[in-house]
Order: C-alpha cells, then sequence, then structure tokens
C-alpha cells in the first residue's frame, strides 16, 4: 500500500464521565482533530477488557487508544487504575507479539480537556501513520500454494493409491 | 438388532497424547467398539484413506479429530473427513484451540526448518538439504506436503459440531462425551461439551482477596497446601481455564497453566488472564506496576497463551514487528 494515502485507523474507547465529555467539548468548541479515531464510549476505562484492544488490532484496526478520568478521579472510585495495570500488561504482551507501542495508547483526559484530548488523538494518528497499516489478518495468510497443494494431494491419491480391483 | 455406526479417529499435528486418552477409558472401548464400526484410527486400526476417499458424504456417523493444523496433508485430510462425518468433533487442545503445536505461531516456516535441519548441533547436513514440495527424481517426481507458516486450528479451515477441551481430554469426560453422542442428548452444534465452570471453582485451595507485589516462578516458592496458588503469587490460570480435569495440578501444588482451554464466555484466553493478573496486582504506581510485569510474566505469550495461541484473536506474533516505539 502506498503510506502517502495511508488513512490509518483508530478506535477509541472513550470513558462517558470525562474522556467522552472532552471530546465532546472539542466538538462544542469547534477544536479540529483528524478524522481517523473512531470513538466507542464506555461507561469506564476500567470496562475496556484486553480483548476488546484485541478484537480492534485483528479485525482491521491500525491503532487503538483507551482514553479515561484522571487517576483519583475515576467516577467509579479507582477503577482506571485497573486499566492502567490492565494496559501495561497488555502492552507487555502485545510487545512480545511484535506490536509497536505507540499503536495502542492509556490517555488521560478530564471533561474539560478538549484541546490536550484532541492533541494526543492527533500526535498518535501522526506515529501510526508513521508506523503504516498493522493489516494484521494479512500476517496469517498463507500464500497461494496451499490451495494447489491440497488439490494435488487429491490428484496424487486418485492415481497412486487406487486399490488394483 | 440395529446397523452399528460409524466411526472415525483422526490425528493432525498432535503428540499421541489423544489416543493414549481415548483408551484411557479402559474396557469402556469395548462398549465403543460395541456400538460403532471403526473406519479410521490411524494408530490402531488398519484402514485406508483411499476407502474413506470413496465413501459415501456424511457416511461416518461420529469423527473425533484431534491434531491442529500444520500441513496441506492435515488441512486436505480435515476436509475429507468432514465431508464424510456427520458428527465432526475438534477432539482435545490441538484441534480445539491449537495448543503446543500453535506456539510454532511465534516463528514460521523459515525459521522451523533453519532450526531443525541447520542450526541444531545434532544435525549433519552437509549439503543443506531442505524438504521440498516437489522432487525430481530418475523414477518420476515426489512430493512432501507444504508445511504452513501458520498453525491453525480445525474450526479454522473446516465446520466443527463439537469441541472437547483438554490436552489431553480427561477419559471421563470423552465417556461422557461419548455417552451423550450414543444417546442423542447433545448440546446445540458449536458448543464445547464440558462443565461451564472455571478450575478455580473445583479446587480445594482457600482463597481470599488477591493482593500480588511480585509474581514467582514454581521453583522459587515452597507453596502452602492450603492457600490459593494465586494468593501466593504463583500465576494460576485457573480464573480462566476450563473446568473438567478436577483441578488436578493445583491439588497437587503446581499452577494451572490451562490446558482444558478458556472457560464458556471466554473469547480469548490470553486477555481474560491478562485482565485477572492485572487485578490482583497490588500497586497504583505505573512504574512499580511495569517492574513488577516485567520481572514477573517474562514470557508473556508462553503464559497467556500456551494453549491458545492459534486459536487467540492475534493468532500468531509478527516477525517483522519489533514492538518498540517510533522514537526508539
Amino acid at each position: 500500500m502506498n503510506t502517502e494515502t495511508f488513512e490509518p485507523k483508530i478506535v477509541g474507547f472513550l470513558c462517558n464521565w470525562c474522556s467522552y465529555r472532552a471530546a465532546d467539548l472539542a466538538g462544542t468548541a469547534r477544536i479540529k482533530y483528524q478524522p481517523n479515531v473512531r470513538i466507542i464510549r464506555v461507561m469506564c476505562s476500567g470496562r475496556v477488557d484486553p480483548s476488546f484492544v484485541l478484537k480492534a488490532l485483528a479485525l482491521g484496526a491500525d491503532g487503538v487508544m483507551i482514553a479515561g478520568c484522571h487517576p483519583g478521579e475515576c467516577h467509579y472510585l479507582e477503577q482506571n487504575y485497573k486499566a492502567m495495570r490492565r494496559f501495561q500488561m497488555l502492552k507487555h504482551t502485545l510487545r512480545s507479539f511484535g506490536i509497536e507501542e505507540d499503536r495502542v495508547r492509556l490517555q488521560w483526559a478530564s471533561a474539560a480537556e478538549g484541546v490536550q484530548l484532541a492533541e494526543a488523538i492527533n500526535d498518535m494518528i501522526e506515529k501510526v501513520r508513521a508506523l503504516g497499516p498493522l493489516n494484521w489478518s494479512g500476517k496469517y495468510a498463507e500464500n497461494g500454494e496451499v490451495e494447489a497443494a491440497i488439490e494435488r494431494l487429491a490428484e496424487e491419491h486418485a492415481e497412486a493409491m487406487e486399490v488394483p480391483a | 438388532m440395529s446397523e452399528k455406526g460409524k466411526l472415525a479417529l483422526y490425528w493432525a499435528a498432535s503428540c499421541g497424547g489423544c489416543e493414549i486418552a481415548v483408551l484411557g477409558i479402559n474396557e469402556k472401548i469395548l462398549d465403543v467398539a460395541a456400538a460403532f464400526d471403526i473406519v479410521l484410527w490411524p494408530v490402531a486400526v488398519d484402514a485406508k484413506v483411499r476407502s474413506i476417499e470413496k465413501m459415501p458424504d456424511k457416511s461416518i456417523d461420529l469423527c473425533l479429530f484431534n491434531g491442529a493444523i500444520r500441513t496441506s496433508e492435515q488441512e486436505y485430510m480435515a476436509r475429507l473427513l468432514r465431508q464424510k462425518s456427520k458428527v465432526l468433533v475438534a477432539f482435545g487442545s490441538c484441534a480445539h484451540e491449537g495448543c503446543i503445536p500453535g506456539l510454532g505461531n511465534v516463528t514460521n516456516r523459515e525459521e522451523i526448518f533453519q532450526t531443525a535441519y541447520h542450526d541444531t548441533p545434532s544435525t549433519v547436513n552437509p549439503d543443506g538439504v531442505r524438504p521440498q514440495t516437489e522432487t525430481e527424481v530418475a523414477e518420476g517426481t515426489l512430493y512432501l506436503p507444504l508445511f504452513y507458516d501458520t498453525v491453525k486450528t480445525l474450526d479454522q479451515c473446516v465446520e466443527v459440531e463439537y469441541y472437547l477441551p483438554g490436552c489431553p481430554p480427561e477419559p471421563e469426560r470423552i465417556w461422557d462425551a461419548i455417552v451423550a453422542i450414543l444417546e442423542n442428548k447433545l448440546p446445540p452444534p458449536g458448543s464445547v461439551i464440558g462443565a461451564e465452570t472455571t478450575v478455580c471453582d473445583v479446587c480445594p485451595r482457600t482463597r481470599t482477596e488477591k493482593k500480588i507485589k511480585e509474581f514467582k516462578r514454581t521453583w522459587e516458592i515452597i507453596p502452602d497446601p492450603d492457600i490459593c496458588l494465586l494468593d501466593q503469587g504463583l500465576v494460576c490460570c485457573g480464573i480462566a481455564t476450563r473446568s473438567g480435569c478436577g483441578a488436578l495440578c493445583p491439588t497437587v501444588g503446581s499452577p494451572c497453566i490451562g490446558c482444558y482451554g478458556p472457560n464458556e464466555g471466554v473469547e480469548d484466553f490470553g486477555a481474560r488472564m491478562m485482565t485477572a493478573l492485572a487485578s490482583v496486582i497490588d500497586s497504583d504506581d505505573p512504574e512499580e506496576i511495569d517492574r513488577i510485569i516485567q520481572e514477573g510474566i517474562p514470557d508473556p505469550i508462553g503464559t497467556f497463551y500456551r494453549f491458545s495461541l492459534a486459536h487467540g484473536q492475534l493468532r500468531r506474533r509478527d516477525l517483522n514487528g519489533n514492538g518498540k516505539s517510533v522514537e526508539a
């Protein structure tokens, strides 16, 4: 793929109480950020299971952002700390899968931080743009030899393994 | 007497342990033989693939297929047995979720061949010979199956009716499944035949609220015989693993490694383990959390995806990806 025309797809999991409101604020204040992020509202960053991130990457996202309230400001007291621990565990695992660190990001953004969230989104998009497409499903696609090899086996069986009458 | 059903058992990329597990049902194997004609079972019965190819479609009542799919020959057999069988069961962890052969997905064909045919100290291969799919000899062309870069599970190749988890499945569970099939008391197609609870649920150890400052390796401590192993810092996968074994390993002081696969409703075993382990870390300081994880989980793929890499959401490692950040 031509990297000049590559537009990264970023999935953003934003918490209902802070980060989603920050995105809302960015909207009402007409703060511009690049349109590459697809935002999914979750009740809390602590709701984001690592499998959500893996699924997004496996199904074609080039990067994933998890955004929540600042530490100590969680609507559910301390679930964003859980999000932080999970994120670090996930990051450690993704590294061994060969997935670049900049593709998955944890961002704290309070309801007042529309500007900061927009900056973080732009920054992440630029980093992922520099990395290029992830194209995860392409990493386990065998090349075209497979069907030919299976076909050949069927033919071979029909010839060589025929039991004489 | 009603006509006997037809049973096929096959192995693909597997160790042979599933075959032993089938024999682990002991004298009940005679009941199986009484109920079914065994039309294919490479380890025990002299049957020819050609005769299976000549059978009408859907003429095998039950096929227990163990092993992952690593070569074109295994995929061919998977398709053949799918076509000929009414009910196809992914038998054991390899067919179900890739298991140990699936860990080959941290590498690829090139690296495996390089190690096996060149690099190991015991290899003597002065001519640098490697397996080829086609070789011309005086008598004609010889063919070998194609070795895949990425190991697949059975259900990534063909449609599968049921899954029987375990590495290997416990004989009691195998017998339960056979009885369910004989009595036609099967769950809806696509189901795992087994318990819908975790290893923790049947583990006799006492659990408390978990707070871990450090994960420990098995050789570092002699665990207390009565307290939950995870409470003691050992990475025990019982929380994410389907029950079925009776918590054999944790009962004798060895942490669960997850051979029975993900519990009902868990899509990605590794993600569930990551969530569970992250929740028990007793720290809110990012640097300390990072240190606990780095030191305690040196091999995340081997720890979280030991049995399920090929069936996890990512399926394999990216050999070209370096896992580093842009600035680094």
